[in-house]
C-alpha cells in the first residue's frame, strides 16, 4: 500500500462512519438524556416553565395504584408470553425442520403474523374478539357452551382482556421465535444427533440432552428479543383495549403514552417510561454475553 | 414391519396435525379479514348467521368505499414517500459506515458496531416523549417529515450491523487488487465493493421500508391530521368512525396493506434473522 493510500485511510474511516454515529447520537442519545431530564422536571405540553423538581414525579407515580398495576401487567404479559412462545415455537420448529411438499407455503402462512404490520394484525384480532360479532362467541354458542347473548365480552372483562393481550403477543412472536430456532437447528451438525441415535438415545433424550443444550445460545437470543418486543410494546395494548377495561390491561408503555402525550404531562410520562430501562440494560448485558461466548467457542 | 409402518403413519399424522393447528391459529386473522372484506353489512351484522359462510352474495362495496370515500390511497402514498426517503437516508449513512467499521477501523470497529447495534434495542416507547418535543421545536409536528427524520435512527443501527457482516465476507484481495490498479480506497469501496454487495444493500432496503410500514408509536405521537397519516396508524385509528359499522372496509384495508409487505419481507426474512442472531449461529 502506498503512503498516499495510508494517509487516505487515516481520515477515510472516521469520515465514513461519523455521519451515521452523529445521526444516532442526535436522535437516540439526545432524546435519552432528555427523557431523564424530563423525568426530574415539571415539563407539560403547552406549559411554559421547565423546572427541576427532583424525585417529585417518581414519588407521585410510585404512589399511584395505576402505575403499580401497569408494572405488574407488563411483567405478567412479558413472562407468560415468553413461556408460551418458547414451547410453541420449539414444537413448530421441529415440525418445519425436515423438508416436505408445500413447506414454502406453510412457512409463509405461519410467518404472516410477524411479517405483516403489527397494528393491522391486531385490528384483525379486535374483530375476532368483538363484543357482539365475535366468531369465537358464535362457535361457542353453536357448540352450546353459552346461550345466545350470554357469552362473555372478550375485551370487556379484565381477566379475559389480559388473556387476549397475551394471546395476540404470542400470535405475533411465535413466527419470529420459530425462524430463529430453525436457524439454530440448522447450525447443529447433523452427525451429532445421528450418532446419538445410533448409540441408542431416543427422541426425547436426543432432544433434552443434545439438541436443547446445543441450542441454548440461540434460545436465549429468541427469549431476549421476545422480552424486548413484549415489554416495550404499546401497539397491541393500545389498539386492542386502549388499556381498558378500567385500566386493567395498562402496561408501562401504554400508561406512559396515556399520561405523557394524551394527558399532556410530559414529566410523569417520561418518568414512567424510564422504568423500562433496567430491563433493557439487563437484556443488552445478556445479549453481549451470548455474543461473546459464541465468539470464544 | 407392520408395527414400523404404523409407527411411521402415526408420526406423519402428528406432523400434519401440528402444522395444521399452527397454520390455522396463526393465519386465521388474515383469513377472517378476507371473509369480512367481501361480506355485505347485513350478513356481517346478523348474529344468527353462520359467519363462515356467505349468507348473501359477496360484495365489492367495502373495497369501493375504502378507495373512493376514505383517505386510504393518500395514506398509501404517504407511506411510500416516507419509505423512499427513509431508505435513501439509511443507505447514504449506513453503507459507508458499515464498510468503515468492517474494514478500516480494526478491533474497535467491531466494538463500535456492537454498540451501534445495541441502540437498536432502545424502543420508541422510551424516546417518544422527548422526541415529540424535538419534533415540535423543529416545526415538523403533524408533518410526514417528522417520521422521515426519526425513522432512520431505527433503521441505521440494524442496517450497519447487517452490512458489516456482509462486507466482512468479501475477500480483502478484491480491494487490494483494485488499489494496485490505481483506485483510491474510497474508489475501491465505491466501484468494486458496492456493486458486488447489491444483495446485502437490497436486504437493507427491504428492512428499512418494511420498518416504515410497521411502525406505530412515533407516527401516532407526532402526526394528528388524518390526511398526513401513515397506513399503520391511519387504518386502525381513522377508519374507525364512531358508532357506524366499518368492519368490512377496515378488514379490506388491513389485508390490502399487509399482504404485499408480508410477501416481500418473507423473501428476505432469512437474512434479517442472520442479523438478529448476533453471531450466536455460525
Amino acid at each position: 500500500m502506498s503512503a498516499g493510500a495510508k494517509r487516505e485511510e487515516r481520515w477515510l474511516a472516521p469520515a465514513m462512519f461519523l455521519p451515521a454515529v452523529f445521526y444516532i447520537l442526535a436522535l437516540v442519545g439526545v432524546p435519552l438524556v432528555l427523557a431523564v431530564l424530563y423525568a426530574f422536571s415539571d415539563a407539560r405540553i403547552g406549559g411554559s416553565g421547565f423546572h427541576l423538581v427532583g424525585l417529585e414525579n417518581f414519588r407521585s407515580i410510585l404512589q399511584s395504584p395505576g402505575f403499580r398495576k401497569a408494572i405488574r401487567n407488563s411483567i405478567v404479559f412479558t413472562l407468560s408470553a415468553q413461556v408460551i412462545v418458547i414451547v410453541c415455537s420449539n414444537i413448530l420448529a421441529t415440525a418445519l425442520e425436515e423438508p416436505f411438499r408445500g413447506r414454502g407455503l406453510v412457512r409463509f402462512l405461519i410467518l404472516l403474523p410477524w411479517v405483516a404490520p403489527v397494528s393491522l394484525g391486531t385490528i384483525g384480532w379486535k374483530w375476532i374478539l368483538d363484543s357482539i360479532y365475535s366468531v369465537i362467541t358464535w362457535v361457542l354458542v353453536a357448540l352450546h357452551v353459552y346461550k345466545p347473548y350470554s357469552a362473555p365480552m372478550w375485551l370487556g372483562e379484565p381477566n379475559l382482556a389480559m388473556a387476549s393481550v397475551v394471546l395476540v403477543h404470542c400470535w405475533r412472536l411465535i413466527p419470529f421465535s420459530t425462524v430463529i430456532m430453525l436457524a439454530g437447528r440448522s447450525a447443529i451438525p447433523k452427525e451429532i444427533p445421528e450418532a446419538a441415535a445410533i448409540d441408542g438415545a431416543g427422541f426425547w433424550r436426543t432432544l433434552f440432552q443434545i439438541k436443547i443444550p446445543m441450542m441454548t445460545p440461540i434460545l436465549s437470543v429468541a427469549v431476549l428479543f421476545g422480552i424486548i418486543f413484549t415489554f416495550t410494546d404499546m401497539t397491541v395494548v393500545y389498539i386492542l383495549t386502549a388499556g381498558g377495561p378500567f385500566d386493567s390491561t395498562q402496561t408501562l408503555p401504554s400508561l406512559a403514552f396515556a399520561t405523557g402525550i394524551a394527558g399532556s404531562d410530559l414529566a410523569a410520562g417520561a418518568a414512567i417510561s424510564l422504568f423500562l430501562v433496567p430491563v433493557l440494560i439487563a437484556v443488552a448485558y445478556l445479549m453481549l454475553r451470548v455474543a461473546h461466548r459464541s465468539e470464544v467457542a | 414391519m407392520e408395527r414400523g409402518g404404523l409407527h411411521r403413519f402415526g408420526a406423519r399424522a402428528l406432523h400434519v396435525s401440528v402444522l395444521g393447528f399452527f397454520v390455522v391459529a396463526l393465519g386465521f386473522p388474515f383469513f377472517w379479514m378476507l371473509i369480512a372484506a367481501f361480506k355485505q353489512n347485513i350478513d356481517l351484522y346478523t348474529v344468527e348467521n353462520n359467519p363462515f359462510l356467505f349468507n348473501l352474495p359477496p360484495t365489492f362495496e367495502h373495497i369501493r368505499f375504502l378507495f373512493v370515500e376514505t383517505r386510504f390511497m393518500r395514506w398509501l402514498g404517504n407511506t411510500a414517500l416516507v419509505g423512499f426517503l427513509v431508505v435513501a437516508i439509511t443507505l447514504v449513512l449506513a453503507v459507508p459506515a458499515a464498510y468503515a467499521l468492517a474494514r478500516l477501523a480494526g478491533r474497535w470497529g467491531e466494538r463500535l458496531g456492537i454498540a451501534i447495534f445495541l441502540t437498536y434495542l432502545i424502543p420508541p416507547t422510551l424516546l417518544f416523549i422527548p422526541l415529540s418535543r424535538v419534533v415540535a421545536l423543529l416545526g415538523l409536528q403533524d408533518s410526514i417529515f417528522s417520521v422521515v427524520l426519526v425513522y432512520p435512527s431505527m433503521t441505521i443501527p440494524f442496517s450497519i450491523w447487517l452490512l458489516m457482516g456482509f462486507f466482512k465476507s468479501i475477500p480483502k484481495e478484491l480491494e487490494d487488487a483494485a488499489m494496485v490498479d490505481g483506485l483510491t480506497r474510497f474508489g475501491a469501496f465505491f466501484r468494486m465493493v458496492v456493486p458486488i454487495s447489491v444483495s446485502g444493500i437490497l436486504t437493507v432496503v427491504i428492512f428499512s421500508f418494511t420498518l416504515v410500514t410497521q411502525e406505530f408509536v412515533y407516527a401516532l405521537t407526532f402526526i394528528s391530521p388524518e390526511r398526513n397519516q401513515m397506513i399503520g396508524v391511519g387504518i386502525p385509528i381513522y377508519l374507525v368512525r364512531g358508532d357506524v359499522y366499518y368492519w368490512g372496509s377496515l378488514m379490506a384495508a388491513c389485508l390490502i396493506a399487509s399482504l404485499p409487505i408480508a410477501v416481500v419481507y418473507n423473501l428476505f426474512l432469512d437474512r434479517f434473522i442472520a442479523g438478529f442472531t448476533v453471531g450466536s449461529v455460525k
